[in-house]
């Protein structure tokens, strides 16, 4: 995949430059809110969306929101800097920067939008960009299989969420997230509307059992599988669980279901972790791990728990930023990713393994390095008095140490020792590649020497999250505690693990994990149930369709004059004239002749003069405009049906009786409905507000006297500008169709 | 396809016919039955006529733009008679009207941006429905 490094043009050529300056440019603007949100401001900005609705929308800047649109735009930067050199002599490098900016997008409107709706909208723009570059390698068969896989996945979880999000609107009165008043726990309509939001945010989390995506979502080139995982994609859903916590959070329902989901998720994927051979599967798993422990402490909710959930938000997104990207310059610099074969690696690439080894001790959690901090704070809050949380410090404690022995894995295994012979002789990655793994592992050793630069978002994102101002104070060495104690334990039990690692590997690989199977298999019954349908629904005879239709249709007549209680008194006056029962009898004529002829050309005419009979009633009833144009639409379609005709196989005209029998019935029924409901219609008063309007206006407004004409091309004349787009549209379709099928017959 | 001699003369007449009674249906539409709809009707079913008659290679030498071409440019015609609105600053689609030559007695001969839209209307509904008819007869 690393297409070329030697070929790109200068920071990916002029695509490569606009993809780092937008997200560099982003990353300065945002950095200046710093010191505002850091004083416990809360910026917001609103503006009309649908004015006409009176739909607003906004932007909302506190600390959530900052926090993660500075590590979007900032990994971003790095990311696509870095990708200008591994991506850069792709051909396609300009239309991977496209998918990666709209993602970014996508994922900086999420996090920024005070409005549901267009959290939403961006939401979705997030789950397609990430199809498009998941699927990036079009042409491999797993790429796409991977693609869709995380689309339907996360695109179901969306649509649960969009359901979700308007039972919010009706339980809360808006859609505003800053309007939301107080918490809707007590609310009837809880309980669905936390179902849904969790669907929506677990499946975008990847949390159990909806975990199989995002390994698989590793199909993607290196520098995605850097943004989705650690700044931004997955994180999605753990910013609307925090986002929420203020209205949905706190119940019980809302605890148990976070935190046994959460745990269960770091655990069960740290111990795939330990599985895989590829490294960048391992840091797949580990990911899933950091958002299950996200999760399950944001499911805690308690001050204590937030603050750690947020410093662990930043911990993580750095040192797996850093994590991937240096994989990548691994991949690239000896074309395999193999933990079994990589082997010092640090004598060729001592960069690369500067940046690995910061950042894989932030994520052991080793100290003074940001990752200790965060596992730190974490343990504070699991040791929490209540009996409920021995759980979560179970889980804590588990997944922190099988973490500790991944991050010996990924990235000091590869590096000791004896350098290995592999398929590219080792060398080390460019400026371009190596700025973002260098920067990011020595954030996470800064952060953790002077914690409280971390204390500015931290601690107005822990506000954002509870609800109320949280007290955030980041150290390095609180003194001799439980904490640091199972700290230490941790380390013990992680490198046990460590030096086990190969064997447990060897016990794992037997151990096949059910989901991504029972996916295909799930996809395979529905590929089976389309096609069932099909064969029942789409029998490919169009008598069968039309059939099927007007039966539809039927129904719904009958159905609205069940409902309605419509039954008119039918009374035939005096106002029917001759000329009125000759039309009737003429259009009747025509419409038998249709019925009973076996000849298709006289079907045709006769059904010209059926048509021609409706403009006559157009003319008695003083509307030339619309008669003169059933009359020519009339005739236009008696020639074009004969013009086909012509042509057409002679099939045998004789259709079955019964099958006639059976037409004739479901004819009479839907005229008789719809004679019904218009003399319903015609039955109640005429509102001729808006005719009187046309007469009054049409000439001294539209200098016109023709009603009609006046309303096509002014009243109403964007209308009709779309009507007629349509008709070029249909014409053009229809043209490329029957070119199509020329082509086909030749 | 062939057809007898008198249909091929009498289209010929009837085509040009049809065609010069299809604009006055256009021009008189915003007084009187007709306009850019009905017009483009009439005309196509003049040149439809023609290629009954002539064969639809004939029909397109005779219109000498493609009927897509057509449609497509009538389209934006209609679309720019609509944005003309904006150079005055009026909404989008508001009609503007020139009244040339005014006198006592009337209001003088009236251009208007409506009038154009109209025409876009009529190359549309001539292009489209000819788009459809020729790839018919040349399909089948």
């Amino acid at each position: 995949m690393a297409a070329g490094q030697d070929k790109a043009p200068f920071l990916g050529g002029t695509p490569g430059i606009i993809s780092i300056l937008v997200p560099t440019a982003l990353f300065v603007w945002f950095a200046q809110f710093v010191p505002q949100v850091a004083a416990g401001e809360v910026l917001a900005w609103r503006f009309a969306w649908v004015p006409s609705l009176g739909v607003e929308t906004g932007i909302l800047l506190d600390g959530l929101s900052l926090s993660f649109a500075l590590l979007i735009s900032g990994i971003g930067a790095l990311v696509t800097l870095y990708a200008s050199s591994y991506m850069g002599g792709h051909v396609h490098y300009t239309r991977f920067v496209t998918y990666l900016l709209s993602f970014m997008t996508g994922m900086l409107g999420l996090v920024l939008s005070d409005n549901l709706l267009s959290l939403f909208v961006f939401w979705e723009i997030t789950t397609i960009s990430s199809y498009l570059l998941i699927g990036f390698d079009a042409d491999q068969a797993k790429a796409r299989r991977n693609a869709l896989q995380a689309l339907l996945v996360t695109g179901t979880g969306g649509l649960a969420f969009l359901a979700g999000i308007i039972l919010i609107g009706f339980a809360a009165g808006t859609f505003d997230i800053s309007a939301i008043e107080g918490s809707l726990a007590e609310h009837p309509l809880y309980l669905p509307i936390f179902l849904l939001v969790v669907a929506g945010a677990f499946t975008k989390s990847a949390q159990v059992p909806f975990h199989f995506w995002l390994p698989n979502a590793m199909a993607a080139p290196t520098p995605v599988s850097a943004y989705l995982h650690s700044a931004t994609m997955v994180k999605g859903g753990v910013y609307l669980l925090a986002r929420m916590n203020p209205s949905l959070g706190g119940t019980d329902i809302w605890f148990w279901t976070l935190v046994v989901f959460g745990g269960v998720t770091a655990v069960f994927a740290s111990i795939l972790a330990l599985k895989q051979t590829d490294i960048k599967q391992v840091l797949a798993y580990t990911t899933l791990m950091a958002l299950g422990t996200l999760v399950m402490f944001l499911g805690v909710g308690t001050p204590e728990a937030v603050k750690a959930a947020m410093t662990f938000l930043l911990v993580h997104s750095f040192y797996k930023a850093a994590l991937f990207l240096m994989i990548g310059v691994v991949d690239h610099g000896t074309g395999t990713r193999d933990a079994t074969v990589l082997r010092g690696l640090a004598r060729a690439m001592p960069l690369t393994a500067l940046a690995a080894g910061l950042a894989a001790l932030s994520m052991a959690g080793i100290p003074p390095l940001f990752g200790f901090i965060g596992k730190e704070f974490m343990y504070k809050a699991a040791l929490d008095a209540d009996p409920a949380m021995l759980w979560v410090t179970a889980c804590t404690f588990a997944a922190s140490a099988l973490m500790f022995a991944a991050a010996g894995v990924v990235a000091w295994r590869p590096f000791v020792g004896k350098l290995a012979d592999t398929p590219v002789k080792a060398h080390e990655g460019g400026v371009a590649m190596l700025t973002g793994p260098l920067l990011l592992g020595a954030l996470g050793l800064g952060l953790g020497l002077f914690p409280d630069y971390a204390e500015a978002l931290v601690r107005p994102a822990a506000a954002a999250v509870a609800g109320v101002p949280v007290k955030v104070d980041l150290y390095l060495w609180g003194g001799v505690n439980t904490a640091l104690i199972l700290s230490l334990a941790t380390f013990a039990v992680g490198f046990v693990i460590y030096l086990l690692h190969g064997r447990l590997r060897g016990w794992l690989g037997g151990w096949k994990s059910r989901f991504d199977p029972g996916w295909d298999r799930l996809m395979d019954w529905v590929a089976a149930g389309a096609k069932w349908q099909t064969r029942v629904i789409q029998t490919g005879q169009l008598r069968r369709y039309i059939f099927v239709t007007f039966l539809t249709l039927a129904f719904a007549l009958g159905w609205s004059v069940w409902r309605g209680g419509i039954w008119p008194a039918i009374d035939l006056g005096d106002d029917l004239r001759v000329k009125h029962w000759s039309v009737l009898i003429f259009i009747t004529a025509g419409a038998a002749i249709v019925a009973f002829t076996n000849s298709r050309m006289t079907a045709v005419a006769a059904l010209g003069v059926v048509g021609v009979g409706v403009a006559l009633i157009f003319i008695m009833f003083g509307a030339p405009d619309v008669a003169i144009t059933q009359l020519l639409v009339e005739v236009l379609q008696v020639v074009l049906v004969a013009v086909a005709m012509l042509k057409l196989p002679l099939l045998n005209p004789e259709r079955v009786k019964t099958l006639r029998i059976w037409d004739l019935g479901l004819a009479l029924i839907i005229g008789g409905l719809t004679t019904l409901i218009l003399l319903a219609v015609m039955a109640t008063p005429f509102d001729l507000t808006l005719t009187e309007f046309f007469e009054a206006t049409s000439a001294p407004l539209a200098y016109g006297r023709n009603i009609v004409n006046v309303i096509l091309v002014d009243f109403r004349a964007l209308d009709t500008f779309g009507e007629i787009a349509v008709v070029v549209i249909a014409a053009l379709g229809a043209y490329a169709l029957l070119r199509g099928t020329r082509k086909g017959m030749e | 396809m062939r057809s007898s001699l008198i249909v091929r003369a009498a289209t010929r007449l009837l085509v040009s016919l049809s065609l010069m009674f299809s604009i006055w249906m256009l021009l008189r539409g915003h007084n009187e039955p007709g306009g850019g709809f009905i017009g483009g009707l009439i005309g196509s079913t003049g040149f439809i006529l023609y290629a009954i008659a002539h064969g639809s290679r004939a029909a397109r030498e005779a219109l000498r733009l493609d009927p897509q071409t057509i449609a497509v440019v009538g389209l934006g015609i209609a679309l720019l008679a609509g944005v003309a609105a904006w150079i005055p600053g009026d909404a989008l689609f508001t009609g503007q009207w020139l009244f040339l030559w005014p006198s006592e007695d009337s209001k003088g001969v009236p251009l208007s941006t409506v009038l154009v839209f109209d025409i876009g209307v009529y190359l549309v509904v001539l292009g489209s429905v000819l788009t459809l008819v020729l790839a018919l007869e040349e399909e089948v």
